[in-house]
């Protein structure tokens, strides 16, 4: 299958003078869920708001590579033109609109959409079908909310943009494993019905190896590894390294500074 | 007991009008979350961007229209020029970009239009209205009264547009977060340029009414500082929160004007006369300890 994604050698500068990412390619195909996987400051939410254009409001720049979705080179475009195009990224921490309330936040979602009052009260409804903790809670502000109501908030609201295509940026950040893995159902979910396809930025490796199709492991802003999800699972460096685990099984921490396995993948 | 009733009604009228000068601020305020340091010298260039289409004989209404667009204009061109490059700035970045471009204004204004008092003449006459002076023996003007019914209208407008509508959801969820609402799609350069043009349009209102008043002149820019009080009591974010702010203030200084001096000369001896300058201030002071965010404003979210 031909990419529907393509993310092709990109380099970012931040500031004129921060290289984060050096030359990162991936690919995402349609109707998967592809998850980037790395330590704080590998460079996957640099490649996540490379993609939805959102990068230049932080003064960072792709200044080598391209991008392009569905056969478009898409790096010049504003994150206006992206969402309307069909990709929307979902930030890290949530970013809700505090004063607004759940429902308001979902509508402004929306925004680009061409939508009557009926439709508009359609694509509502279907959010509050994966979201049925959100129609309880619709006319509570924002800010007031749990950080779970707030995720499942900040991905209603993309949802309402009726999106091809997700960037969904640490999803798991600071909650709850129960709560991370009802978004994540839900997640896959709306991958299966909607046919919305994923990029996933996560830290906890463990539960987005488990959702994905497809992961990509990025360290110092260049992709180290990359394979099936499955693959990637069972891979001796990623269990070793970002799994926690080695090959005898769970081990302790006391064990940890006696024996380091080397990356192989710096040889 | 008409004279009282009197004193509070002029209140409440000129309290309208500190509210209209308010209304520009909060605005901005709420779609940009920052103070816009500029607004009374909107008021300024755009009543005298009016009088200055005058001069040139233009009617009227075609005055209006025009400095209408001139003040379009200016929104879309500070939108290009200053706030583009401040996405993502903190406010104070923003806050001190208006300072910078109300001195502009300023200077602008003259410029272009003159810098010699012009009275400007909207057809309202500031007389009381006969049929209330007979019935109630209260002086009530028509020109105060025109001013607030115009506020009013304007207000209970831009309420419903913030409340209700697509865009104007869109310019409180810019205020709330702006790098949000470019990710999912809200183009910041058109709310902020929509948004500035609305403000230039009530700074219009504004500035013809006071204009009309007191003459069009570089006093107008401190009308911002009667806004001030009003601005801090009703709270900066809320359309309604200015009106009643307006009417608190206008009706207190007021009457403050006409009963405290009495009452402190009967126990101090002295003049106590010009209340009416800086007790807006003491009300604002006071209240900024009991509730900073104003009446009507929009409490800080934590999260703990």
């Amino acid at each position: 299958m031909s990419a529907y994604l393509s993310v092709n050698n990109v380099e970012v500068i931040y500031d004129h003078v921060i290289l984060v990412l050096k030359g990162v390619s991936l690919e995402v195909p349609q109707g998967k869920i592809v998850a980037l996987l790395g330590a704080n400051g590998a460079g996957k939410s640099t490649t996540l708001k490379a993609i939805s254009n959102l990068l230049r409001a932080e003064r960072g720049e792709v200044t080598k590579g391209n991008i392009e979705f569905q056969g478009r080179r898409v790096d010049q475009m504003t994150p206006n033109e992206m969402v309307k195009g069909g990709v929307i990224q979902v930030m890290e921490g949530r970013h809700c609109f505090a004063h607004l309330t759940i429902e308001e936040n979902l509508l402004t979602g929306a925004y680009t959409q061409p939508l009557s009052r009926a439709q508009l009260k359609q694509s509502l409804e279907k959010v509050y079908e994966y979201f049925p903790r959100l129609k309880q809670r619709r006319s509570s502000q924002a800010g007031y909310t749990s950080g779970g109501e707030q995720q499942m908030t900040a991905i209603g609201r993309a949802l309402m943009a009726n999106p091809q295509m997700i960037l969904l940026d640490e999803p798991s950040m600071g909650l709850a494993p129960q709560i991370v893995e009802e978004i994540f159902e839900i997640v896959k979910d709306l991958n299966s019905r909607e046919k919305v396809s994923f990029l996933l930025a996560e830290q906890n490796t463990m539960v987005a190896l488990r959702y994905a199709d497809f992961g990509y492991i990025l360290e110092n802003g260049r992709v180290v590894m990359e394979g099936d999800a499955a693959d990637l699972r069972s891979n001796e460096d990623v269990k070793e390294f970002y799994l926690g685990l080695s090959s005898h099984g769970r081990k302790s921490f006391r064990d940890i500074k006696h024996y380091r396995r080397r990356k192989r993948w710096l040889a | 007991m008409a004279f009282f009733f009197e004193v509070l009604i002029g209140g409440l009228l000129s309290g309208i009008m500190y509210s209209l000068v308010a209304l520009g601020f909060v605005l901005i305020f709420k779609a940009s979350g920052v103070f816009n340091f500029a607004q009374g010298a909107m008021v300024y260039f755009a009543a005298l961007a009016v009088v200055g289409f005058i001069d040139k004989g233009v009617p009227l209404w075609a005055s209006v229209i025009l400095a209408f667009i001139v003040m379009t204009l200016f929104g879309i061109a500070t939108e290009k020029f200053v706030l583009r490059k401040m996405v993502n700035q903190p406010p104070i970045a923003l806050f001190m970009a208006t300072i910078g471009l109300a001195f502009f204004v300023e200077g602008l204004a003259p410029l272009l239009f003159g810098n010699d008092v012009r009275p400007l003449d909207i057809g309202l006459v500031d007389e009381p209205i006969p049929a209330i002076l007979d019935s109630l023996n209260i002086v009530v003007s028509r020109f105060d009264l025109t001013a607030a019914g115009l506020a009013a209208l304007l207000v209970i407008v831009l309420a419903l547009f913030f409340q209700y509508t697509r865009v104007g959801r869109a310019l409180r969820a810019v205020a709330d977060d702006h790098q949000a609402a470019l990710s999912i799609g809200i183009p910041l350069q058109h709310i902020w340029a929509l948004v500035w043009a609305v403000a230039g349009f009530v700074a219009l209102v504004a500035g013809m009414l006071w204009g009309a008043r007191n003459g069009v002149q570089f006093a107008l820019t401190f009308t911002a500082l009667k806004a001030l009080p009003v601005l801090i009591l009703g709270g900066f974010t809320s359309v309604p929160g200015a009106i009643v702010g307006g009417l608190i203030i206008g009706a207190s200084e007021k009457l403050a004007e006409i009963y405290i001096p009495p009452l402190m000369q009967s126990v101090f001896s002295g003049n106590f006369g010009g209340i009416e300058g800086w007790f807006p201030y003491v009300m604002a002071l006071l209240f900024l300890l009991v509730r900073p965010e104003g009446l009507f404003g929009e409490k800080h979210i934590d999260r703990v």
